[in-house]
């Protein structure tokens, strides 16, 4: 393959926003944990809330600082890799990423400086209401991001000009686009998932460090945040797989394509067979190996064994997209999917019939363990999405060839490798003191254990307004 | 009803991208003086005067971007693509400084020192980064239709260096003045002889820019009456008050020096740049993509912009307010001795 300009802009922007995606899908169910914790300090006035609540907003902040910068470059991006999508598509979903912007990310950064830096300057309750701001407006991102995406996936609502670009005539069904509720639903319940997987595996490394003679420490804390972890994983992920199966039934609906890829049909039939794994060949035009279990396939895909379910030789080999990498991501975020939901079946059993999970040691390293399996199920479910819809941008109406800028590959190989290096450094020190943080863990209180810290300002207070 | 909805959007954009200016500017002006400072205390409290607010203050970049990709497609993807190099190393730049906030507090020894200077760094290396993009801008792109069609070093001049090395100058004013409100004691004594320098290094470099663009770019200097080595006041008269203006905000910077009052350096210090600001719109307006496409040609479809106005109109009010609050909530002199939350 030919490093043109064209295939290092789909690298640098691959791996600028698979990057960025690591942060908000953390940070925006973090958010949410830290207003119930806070809420639920504030009602019960139980100081292991608070503890919990000091000690997650430090990992928010180091992990939202990345999110916020790695955002950034997105913006931009649009316009010096993809200049030409730009201009085609600005039309229609320029003021979605606009609202984005004027409802979400101001939102945001002005309520994030109140809840990191305002412990003194505002009441309990209105520090309450600025982290309940903070969470919501990373749910206001996500909505109109996803809706972005969802109407690149299955555009409605528009028209194309003479020129080439598009027109809006329908902006109801522009930002409510048929695939946005689940496509949103899915992302929301992910993010959930994947901050309760981080919460748990801190809260169970905290517990398996300080086991004691007898079993573990007294870590009021770690052993609240690891049932409510818990809690998270039995309701959330079974409730990911339906509304996922949904998602899916969307694609079979609107992108036959994507999901021939993603189960790695070839041929278009009835009672098509559900592969556990297989070697997909797009040269070949067939699978090089496959495990199967007959029929099975067409009654997952399309609820029932009888139906007809089209396979990628009805479409031309340049509408088909890339096979082997869609249908793999697809099983490593179905079977990390059906882990979360063991997990959470086990804690729950844990909680039920025995003194609790935070007696078992099993139980801890396995909750250790499936962490970063959030992380790795929401990447895994993007290139799903995102390669899926190849080899179209905007599908069916604008091919990702078509999009690109008029740049050459000197400066996209100088800019890519650039960024892999930053991103290289600015990730592995933003995970080194994460975990270093959750090594301390929320009982070792910093400085001041009856108060909450202060803030930068308090010190030499006179007063001064401008 | 008929509005000019590209006018006003426009008039948003140019709204936005000087509200950043303004606002991250001393944001970036606090990076590049972070090498003076005397200790490492100095530096928390001159990151600490600036740590609940840049994020926000940032966030109007992102609107710039944004609302330039939402409102002025056509400008979006001709400007990006022939702005590329110092557009993507002024977006790596705000990553290192961005991160530098927090990384800063977590890192010992080695990992504290190292983020200091990526603060510095990336602060020097972003400010830099958007001269270069304003000094090609002003240059001119080169386009084929509606499409960027030149090479991918064509911003790099002596002329967009010379604008490069003045926004350095103009940033570092900002930093040092918003230092002289927020700060006090040592610190301050120290950042109103930042804010002299840097007064000084701004004043002239402005007017060796302005000299350099009437010289270099005979179509602006056209614009200010310069043209074919005469000039012509009736043209010069009536934009007469844009340099005025400079030169009474520069009179306002060194009254607030000099008694070391309040915001008035920097409110001074705001007006030059004000003027800069004016002054520059003067020479392209209306031109989005100098000097071949005005913001008319560049602009969305009108429905688009519409459904955005409506958006700003009941949006905007609500983030002046609450940016507002917040910093009025953080206002007064910064101490040392308490390094926030952590």
């Amino acid at each position: 393959m030919e490093l043109d300009a064209l295939i290092l802009s789909r690298l640098q922007f691959a791996f600028t926003i698979a990057f960025h995606i690591i942060f908000p899908s953390f940070t925006i169910g973090l958010a949410s944990f830290l207003a119930v914790l806070e809420g639920l300090w504030l009602i019960t006035r139980n100081e292991a809330f608070k503890a919990l609540y000091l000690f997650w907003v430090k990992i928010f902040a180091i992990s939202f600082g990345m999110g916020v910068v790695s955002g950034v470059v997105l913006s931009y991006q649009l316009g010096t890799n993809w200049s030409v999508f730009s201009a085609v598509a600005s039309p229609v979903i320029g003021p979605l990423l606009a609202f984005e912007v004027l409802t979400a990310f101001f939102l945001e950064a002005s309520f994030l400086g109140v809840m990191l830096f305002g412990w003194k300057k505002v009441g309990p309750g209105l520090h309450f209401a600025a982290t309940t701001l903070v969470a919501i407006g990373t749910l206001i991102s996500a909505f109109w991001i996803i809706s972005a995406n969802s109407w690149m996936q299955h555009p409605t609502g528009f028209t194309t000009l003479a020129d080439g670009t598009l027109r809006a005539v329908d902006w109801w069904q522009v930002i409510f686009s048929p695939t946005f509720p689940e496509r949103f639903a899915h992302m929301a319940l992910a993010a959930y998932l994947t901050t309760a997987l981080v919460v748990g595996a801190a809260s169970a490394w905290r517990i398996l460090r300080r086991w004691g003679q007898d079993g573990p420490q007294d870590e009021e804390a770690s052993r609240l945040a690891l049932r409510m972890a818990i809690g998270m994983f039995a309701i959330v992920a079974p409730l990911q797989l339906l509304v996922g199966d949904l998602s899916g039934k969307d694609v079979l609906r609107v992108q036959p394509a994507k999901l021939a890829a993603i189960e790695a049909f070839w041929e278009t039939r009835t009672e098509q067979p559900f592969h556990i794994a297989a070697w997909p060949d797009r040269a070949a035009e067939g699978n090089r190996f496959e495990l199967s279990i007959p029929k099975l396939g067409s009654l997952i895909t399309a609820g029932s064994a009888s139906a007809e379910v089209k396979g990628l030789k009805a479409f031309a080999p340049e509408d088909r997209p890339p096979v082997f990498i869609v249908f793999w991501s697809f099983r490593v975020m179905v079977g990390l999917g059906l882990l979360m939901i063991g997990l959470g079946a086990w804690g729950v059993w844990l909680l039920w019939r025995t003194r609790g999970p935070e007696y078992s040691k099993p139980f801890l390293r396995a909750a250790v363990a499936m962490g970063p399996a959030g992380f790795v199920a929401v990447i895994a479910g993007w290139v799903v999405a995102e390669v899926g819809r190849q080899p179209y941008v905007i599908y069916g109406v604008l091919r990702t060839a078509d999009a690109v800028s008029p740049v050459g590959a000197g400066q996209v190989s100088a800019s890519l490798l650039a960024f892999m290096v930053i991103y290289a450094v600015i990730f592995s020190v933003g995970v080194l003191y994460i975990l270093r943080l959750i090594a301390e863990g929320p009982e070792t209180p910093p400085q001041e254990v009856d108060e909450p810290p202060g803030n930068p300002l308090a010190a030499g207070t006179k007063g001064a307004a401008p | 009803m008929s509005l000019d909805l590209p006018l006003i959007w426009a008039g948003i954009i140019a709204t936005a991208v000087l509200l950043y200016v303004l606002l991250d500017g001393f944001d970036l002006g606090i990076g590049i003086l972070f090498p003076f400072a005397a200790s490492p205390q100095e530096r928390d409290v001159m990151m600490d005067s600036i740590a609940p607010v840049w994020d926000g203050n940032e966030t109007w970049l992102v609107l710039g971007g944004g609302g330039l990709f939402a409102a002025f497609p056509f400008a979006y993807s001709a400007l990006m693509p022939a702005l590329y190099l110092p557009v993507i190393l002024m977006l790596l730049a705000l990553i290192l400084r961005g991160v530098a906030f927090e990384f800063r507090h977590h890192g010992r020894t080695r990992g504290k020192a190292f983020w200091t200077a990526a603060f510095a760094g990336g602060s020097i290396a972003a400010t830099l980064a958007q001269g270069l993009v304003l000094g090609g801008f002003i240059q001119g792109v080169t386009l084929e239709g509606r499409a960027f069609a030149g090479g991918p070093f064509d911003w790099l001049t002596p002329y967009s260096l010379l604008v490069a090395v003045g926004l350095l100058a103009g940033y570092t004013l900002l930093g040092a003045t918003y230092l002289i409100w927020r700060t006090e004691g040592e610190l301050q004594v120290r950042a109103r002889r930042w804010a002299w320098i840097s007064a000084g290094a701004t004043a002239a470099l402005l007017a060796v820019v302005s000299v350099a663009t009437l010289l270099a770019h005979p179509r602006i200097a056209a614009r200010w009456g310069f043209e074919n080595g005469a000039f012509d006041l009736a043209t010069l008269a009536p934009l007469a008050p844009i340099p005025l203006l400079g030169l009474v905000g520069l009179g306002v910077v060194i009254l607030g020096i000099r008694r070391a009052h309040q915001a008035t350096s920097l409110m001074g210090a705001y007006l030059v740049f004000l003027s800069g600001y004016i002054g520059l719109a003067v020479g392209f307006f209306p031109n989005i993509v100098p000097y071949d496409m005005d913001f008319r040609q560049a602009a969305n479809a009108d429905n688009a912009l519409g459904l955005m106005l409506v958006g700003v109109v009941i949006l905007l009010p609500a983030i002046l307010g609450y940016t507002a609050w917040v910093y009025w909530l953080f206002r007064g002199k910064v101490g040392s001795g308490d390094a926030g939350y952590h």
